[in-house]
């Protein structure tokens, strides 16, 4: 992968002053591709996205060989310029719209704010019409009737659309997506994946898609790291998930319930202490 | 062992109603499952069986009994419900040693005999978590806590609202095997209410798929399985739960 949009290496994060390690010797790089991170609630993987976000509080201690994003060092660089970085060139979409869209404001403002805040020179008539192709762009109809929508007035599919065209807006170059589907209904769920999906292929996008769901990352992603406990455990392809090595990743795949051949029993993870620190098993092709 | 005739369910008195003209049946012993999406009416249904909505219309009769609108005490020591989230089910300031003995001090029962240990190795907790608050215990920990709570009275029926939604697959098949385990243990029924199809085809022998307020269709397990549905909406919920697992090209 020559033309690496994000590198990170030996990533380690620490709260509490050191007592709580989050996150402990974390590596990967991110090409123009779907690379999906896995792993059960606190494993480290969201804090690894606000990592790159440069987003996590004053107290976490950050620390690295390397965390860069195209030339840029995210571990010098100064506020200043993390603000033409964040939002601008690396984009971030969370779980839940309810929560992350302003509850005051109609949509189509609060996306031609954003447009604004990132192209200054921009007139109001500018931003409302790249408001317009953004909503046409992630497929609402009727783009004039919803921009001028209030958040409670649209449903949660369509409010992770809002999400999407609001961080693809201004072009960004990486889009991390944290639990973007989380909330959603498996029907929408799939439709908003279709939409990233083809977004990213014709936006040339890095896509950092984090997540606890495997069939979903199986599907969608291109390269998958399973997490656990702060560590990457395995790092493989995501049509070879079937074919993982590592204990856990088997573990979390048997534990999923399914519709067509139900065991009667479902096989329950037996957690290894040598996980915490056993060897990163890798199969790239 | 539950009945559920021609049920519609408004949330007050006058307004439109959520849940229209539903029936279904419980036999004794089974789990019944009711999936759809948000906003469906799938929880709204157990809402107003567990009598936290009198706003119904038809009837809902247990074990042979139709319910009054107003529940009383005797009905909660057969009828108890397992909520989604145990951090909002559960006392945040209370024990939970103190949290289990409340069903007993609600029935006006002693609290004194009662065996809190046993209780909580029967759902896989060690004794020792008694005396901890509800911060203190891991997501799964408080929902085996929520699921011993509902075991006090030992009821007969069990109304589960997404009770592993909040949980990590892996702590979600602990929590369904649990709940299989005691299923068969002690004779209970269960009604779960679910949007994960899965889950719904692990747990239950017999499924209602629920639309915009309306039971589209029911069905067996096995048919399910085999793709046997018939509403258009059924076909499509099935089919989208299963690309989830499978092949790629679907979804790109």
């Amino acid at each position: 992968m020559s033309s690496s949009l994000i590198d990170v290496s030996n990533l380690e994060i620490a709260f509490g002053g050191g007592s709580v390690r989050a996150v402990r010797g974390v590596s990967f790089s991110l090409g123009q591709e779907k690379l999906g991170i896995v792993g059960e609630s606190g494993s480290g993987k969201s804090t690894v996205g606000r990592a790159i976000m440069r987003l996590l509080p004053p107290t976490a201690m950050v620390s690295a060989e390397r965390m860069s994003f195209r030339d840029v060092d995210l571990l010098k660089v100064d506020e200043r310029e993390m603000m033409t970085i964040r939002g601008r060139r690396i984009g971030l979409i969370l779980q839940d719209p309810k929560y992350s869209l302003n509850p005051v404001m109609r949509i189509g403002e609060q996306i031609a704010e954003t447009y604004r805040l990132h192209y200054p020179k921009a007139s109001a008539k500018q931003a409302h019409g790249q408001t317009l192709e953004m909503l046409d762009a992630v497929k609402i109809r009727e783009v004039e009737r919803v921009a001028r929508l209030y958040p409670h007035e649209i449903s949660g599919g369509m409010g992770q659309r809002v999400m999407i065209a609001m961080m693809l807006i201004a072009e960004p170059e990486v889009l991390i997506a944290d639990e973007p589907t989380s909330a959603l209904d498996v029907t929408v769920r799939l439709e908003i994946l279709a939409l990233l999906d083809e977004l990213v292929a014709r936006r040339n996008l890095g896509l950092i898609f984090i997540s606890h769901d495997l069939n979903l990352v199986r599907n969608f992603c291109d390269r998958v790291l399973i997490m656990y406990a702060g560590r990457v455990v395995e790092v493989l392809e995501a049509r070879d998930l079937d074919k993982a090595r590592h204990p856990y990743t088997q573990g979390l795949l048997a534990s999923l319930p399914s519709i067509d051949d139900p065991p009667a029993r479902l096989p329950i993870l037996k957690r290894d202490p040598s996980w915490l620190d056993g060897k990163i098993l890798e199969r790239t092709r | 062992m539950i009945e559920i005739d021609n049920l519609t369910i408004r949330f007050a008195a006058g307004q439109r109603p959520v849940v229209r003209n539903i029936s279904f049946g419980v036999e004794k012993g089974a789990a019944f499952g009711l999936v759809g999406e948000s906003g469906c009416g799938k929880s709204t249904v157990l809402r107003a069986i567990s009598g936290l909505n009198p706003n119904y219309q038809g009837s809902i009769e247990l074990d042979g009994d139709i319910l009054d609108r107003r529940r009383d005490r005797p009905f909660f020591r057969r009828v108890q419900m397992v909520f989604q989230d145990p951090y909002g089910s559960l006392h945040p300031r209370k024990t939970i040693r103190s949290q289990l003995k409340e069903p007993l001090r609600n029935q006006g029962l002693a609290t004194g005999s009662m065996d809190v240990d046993a209780l909580l190795r029967s759902v896989g907790l060690d004794p020792s978590l008694s005396y901890r608050f509800p911060h203190q215990l891991s997501g799964g920990q408080r929902q085996r806590v929520a699921i011993a709570r509902a075991l006090v009275l030992n009821p007969a029926v069990l109304l589960l609202d997404e009770p592993t939604s909040a949980l990590d697959v892996s702590v979600q098949a602990e929590i369904l095997n649990l709940l299989d385990d005691l299923r068969r243990e002690r004779g209970l029924t269960y009604l779960l209410v679910s949007h994960d199809l899965a889950v719904v085809s692990h747990m239950c022998s017999r499924v209602a798929i629920m639309e915009a307020g309306e039971i589209v269709e029911q069905v067996n397990i096995e048919r399910l399985r085999k793709g046997e549905v018939e509403h258009p909406y059924s076909q499509r919920l099935l089919r989208a739960s299963r690309t989830y697992g499978k092949q790629r090209e679907v979804v790109a």
